[in-house]
C-alpha cells in the first residue's frame, strides 16, 4: 500500500509509539501476556462464519476497556483505523455484488447475504486492527519484540526487528527531505521520472550501507556481540496470569453465546 | 497486495503462519551461522532503508500514474535469499502492527506471498540463472525484470489462493484471478525496472557491494524437494487441525458449498469436536448460528423443525430485529462500560 502523504504516516507512527511511555494498570501488564491476549481476540473474531454480524459485536468490549483502561485517546486509533479501511472496503465490497439472495429483512426491505457479509468483514477488519494498533500504543514496538525473542522468535530476527524500527525514522526523514527538495526543484511531471528517482534512491541506498558500516563499528566498540542486551528484567506476575485467564473466558462466552441476539430476545419477550 | 485478517480463515492463517515460521527459522538459522556480524546493522538498516525508499515516488510516463519501489528484489540481490526473507519478514510485521496494512493473523500469509516468492524463486532461480554473475548489464536488467514479474504473479497468485481458500470474500475465483494478475503484472513491471535502474547505479559506482552476494552461490544446497514436501504436510496438518477445533459450526464454508452444489442443506457432523461444539452451541443459543437463511428455505425448515423451536427458531423479520435490538444495546453496554472504567481510572491515578 502507497502512503499518500510520508510525514504524515511518519508522524502518526510515531504518535501511537509516543502512548506507549505513559503508565496505567494496562502499561503495566507483561508484554507477552498482552501478546497473547491480542492473538486469542483476533482469531476469536476470524473464526466465525462470513455472515456472523451480531455475535461479534462484544468483542468490541476488549478495545474499549484497553482503551479507557490504558488513557490511550481513541483518536488516533481510529483515524489509523479509517486511514487503512479503504483496503477491507474494496475487498469486501464485490460480496454485495456476487452474493444477492435475501437472507432477511429489516422492516419491509430485503438486505442480500452479500450486504450481510460486507458489514461483517468490516466489523472484523475494525476488531482486528484496533487491537493490533492498541498493543502497540500501550507495549510500544521495542518491548514488543522483546516478548517476542523470551516467547522463541529467534534472536537474528529480534535483532533485525530492533534494528529496522531504530532507523526508521532517521531514514524516512531524509527520504523526506530528498523528496521535498526534488519537488522544489522540479516543474509539473519533468524531472520526476524513473532516472532522477534511481538515482535518488541509488545514493539513498549507498548512504544506508555506508551508515550500517558505522554503526557496526560503533557496536563493536560498544562490546556488541551478536544480540542485543536486554535492558529490562520481567517478571510474569500472577496479574498478568489473571489478565490472559480473564480475557480469554471472556472470549470464550462471546464466542459460544451470542449475547447481542440473547439480549434481543430477552428485550422482545419483555416488551411482549 | 497485503491480505488483511478480516478477510481469511484461521485455518489458512494458521497454515500459513506455519509455513512462515519453518522458513524464517531456517533462514535465521542459516543467517546466524553463515553470515558475518558486520551483516547484522546491514539488514536491520536495508529494512529501514525500504521503508524510506517506498516513500520516494517516481511518475510513469503516459500514465498519469506514480509507482515505488517494493525492495523485495533488491533486497535478495543484495543480501541473498536467507537474509532478504527476514528482512522482508520484518517490513511486514511493522507494517501490521503500525501502518495496520495486513493483519497479525495474515502475516504468515502476507510474508510467504510478498517474501518466499523473491527471495527464493525469482532471485536464486531466474536472476541467478539468467544473470549470472551480473556483470553483463543487458542481461542483468532483464534477470531483474523478469524475476521481479514472475516473484509478484506468483505472489498476487497466492493472494487468490489463500483468499479463495478462506472463503469470507465473495469474489469468484476466476474473477480474482482475472483482477489480480494483470494488475500485478503492471506492478512487477515497474518494480524491475525501478530495481534494475538501482542496481545499475549501486553497480557504477560501488561495485563490491553487490559482487560480494553474486559470486557465491547462494541456491539452497542440495534437492529442494524434502524442504517443498515438509513445508506442504506442515500447511495441510496445521490447517486441519485448526480447523477440526476452531470451526465449531462451519457456516462459511456450508454456505459457500450450498451456494456450488445448489444443496440447500449439508450434514454437520455430529460426532468428534463439531457434534460436542453444536450441542453447547445449540444448548446456549436461543439462535443457533443458521439465523441467515434464504426465505425459500426458511418456510420449509420452520415446519420441520417447529418441535424444537426453542432452540431451532424459524426465521421471521422478527428475529432479525432482535439481533438489531440486541446489537445496539450490547454496543452501548460496551461503551457504557469504557466510559465507567475510564473515569474511574482517572479518579484512581
Amino acid at each position: 500500500m502507497t502512503m499518500p502523504n510520508p510525514h504524515a504516516a511518519l508522524f502518526d507512527l510515531n504518535r501511537i509509539e509516543s502512548f506507549a511511555d505513559r503508565d496505567s494498570p494496562i502499561h503495566r501488564i507483561d508484554p507477552r501476556a498482552k501478546l497473547i491476549v491480542t492473538m486469542l481476540f483476533i482469531v476469536s473474531v476470524v473464526s466465525y462464519g462470513k455472515y456472523e454480524v451480531s455475535a461479534l459485536l462484544p468483542f468490541v468490549l476488549y478495545p474499549v476497556v484497553t482503551t479507557a483502561l490504558s488513557g490511550v485517546p481513541a483518536g488516533p486509533i481510529l483515524t489509523r483505523l479509517v486511514w487503512a479501511a479503504p483496503f477491507a472496503f474494496f475487498m469486501g465490497i464485490f460480496n454485495p455484488v456476487f452474493d444477492r439472495t435475501t437472507v432477511t429483512h429489516i422492516g419491509t426491505l430485503a438486505i442480500s447475504g452479500g450486504w450481510v457479509s460486507f458489514v461483517s468483514i468490516l466489523i472484523r477488519f475494525s476488531l482486528t486492527v484496533s487491537a493490533a494498533l492498541l498493543l502497540i500504543a500501550t507495549t510500544g514496538f521495542m518491548t514488543v519484540c522483546d516478548a517476542l525473542g523470551r516467547m522463541g522468535l529467534p534472536r537474528a530476527f529480534v535483532t533485525q526487528l530492533m534494528v529496522l524500527f531504530r532507523y526508521l525514522f532517521v531514514l524516512a526523514e531524509e527520504a523526506g527531505r530528498m523528496t521535498r527538495a526534488r519537488n522544489l526543484r522540479t516543474f509539473q511531471k519533468r524531472g520526476q521520472g524513473i532516472r532522477v528517482f534511481s538515482f535518488m534512491i541509488g545514493h539513498l541506498l549507498l548512504r544506508t550501507i555506508d551508515r550500517a558500516t558505522r554503526i557496526h563499528l560503533a557496536m563493536c566498540c560498544r562490546g556488541f556481540n551478536g544480540m542485543f542486551a536486554r535492558v529490562q528484567d520481567l517478571r510474569f506476575r500472577s496479574v498478568d496470569a489473571a489478565f490472559i485467564a480473564g480475557w480469554s473466558a471472556l472470549f470464550l462466552l462471546f464466542r459460544s453465546v451470542d449475547i447481542p441476539r440473547w439480549i434481543g430476545r430477552f428485550v422482545e419477550t419483555a416488551g411482549r | 497486495m497485503h491480505m488483511a485478517d478480516a478477510l481469511i480463515s484461521p485455518a489458512v492463517g494458521a497454515g500459513m503462519w506455519a509455513v512462515t515460521a519453518s522458513i524464517a527459522a531456517y533462514s535465521a538459522r542459516n543467517v546466524t551461522r553463515h553470515v558475518e556480524d558486520s551483516r547484522v546493522p546491514l539488514m536491520g538498516v536495508l529494512g529501514a532503508f525500504v521503508f524510506a525508499a517506498q516513500m520516494i515516488n517516481f511518475s510513469i510516463p503516459a500514465t498519469g500514474s506514480s509507482g515505488h519501489l517494493g525492495g523485495g528484489m533488491l533486497l535478495a540481490i543484495l543480501l541473498g535469499p536467507q537474509a532478504a526473507f527476514l528482512v522482508i519478514a520484518s517490513i511486514l510485521v511493522v507494517q501490521a502492527l503500525f501502518f495496520a496494512d495486513g493483519g497479525l493473523l495474515a502475516l504468515g500469509c502476507n510474508i510467504f506471498n510478498m517474501g518466499f516468492f523473491p527471495a527464493f524463486i525469482g532471485y536464486p532461480w531466474i536472476y541467478k540463472t539468467m544473470a549470472g554473475d551480473g556483470s553483463n548489464a543487458t542481461k542483468r536488467f532483464w534477470a531483474i525484470l523478469v524475476a521481479a514479474v514472475v516473484s509478484l504473479q506468483l505472489g498476487a497468485f497466492a493472494v487468490v489462493l489463500e483468499t479463495t481458500a478462506s472463503g469470507i470474500s465473495e469474489l469468484p475465483f476466476g474473477t480474482f484471478v482475472l483482477l489480480m494478475q494483470p494488475i500485478h503484472l503492471a506492478i512487477g513491471i515497474v518494480e524491475g525496472i525501478a530495481t534494475a535502474a538501482v542496481v545499475a547505479i549501486v553497480w557504477k559506482a560501488r561495485p563490491e557491494i553487490v559482487v560480494g552476494t553474486s559470486t557465491a552461490d547462494l541456491r539452497p544446497t542440495g534437492n529442494l524437494k524434502p524442504v517443498l514436501v515438509g513445508l506442504g504436510v506442515a500447511a495441510v496438518l496445521t490447517a486441519g487441525v485448526v480447523s477440526w477445533f476452531a470451526s465449531s459450526h462451519p457456516d462459511g464454508l456450508e454456505w459457500s458449498i450450498a451456494g456450488v452444489t445448489g444443496k440447500e442443506e449439508l450434514e454437520a457432523p455430529e460426532t468428534g469436536v463439531h457434534g460436542v461444539f453444536s450441542h453447547i452451541q445449540r444448548w446456549t443459543a436461543f439462535m443457533p448460528d443458521y439465523n441467515f437463511k434464504p426465505e425459500a428455505e426458511a418456510a420449509p425448515a420452520a415446519n420441520k423443525e417447529k418441535a424444537e423451536e426453542a432452540t431451532w427458531p424459524a426465521i421471521e423479520p422478527g428475529t432479525s430485529l432482535a439481533g438489531i435490538i440486541g446489537s445496539i444495546i450490547t454496543l452501548m453496554v460496551a461503551l457504557g462500560i469504557g466510559y465507567v472504567l475510564r473515569i474511574w481510572s482517572r479518579k484512581t491515578t
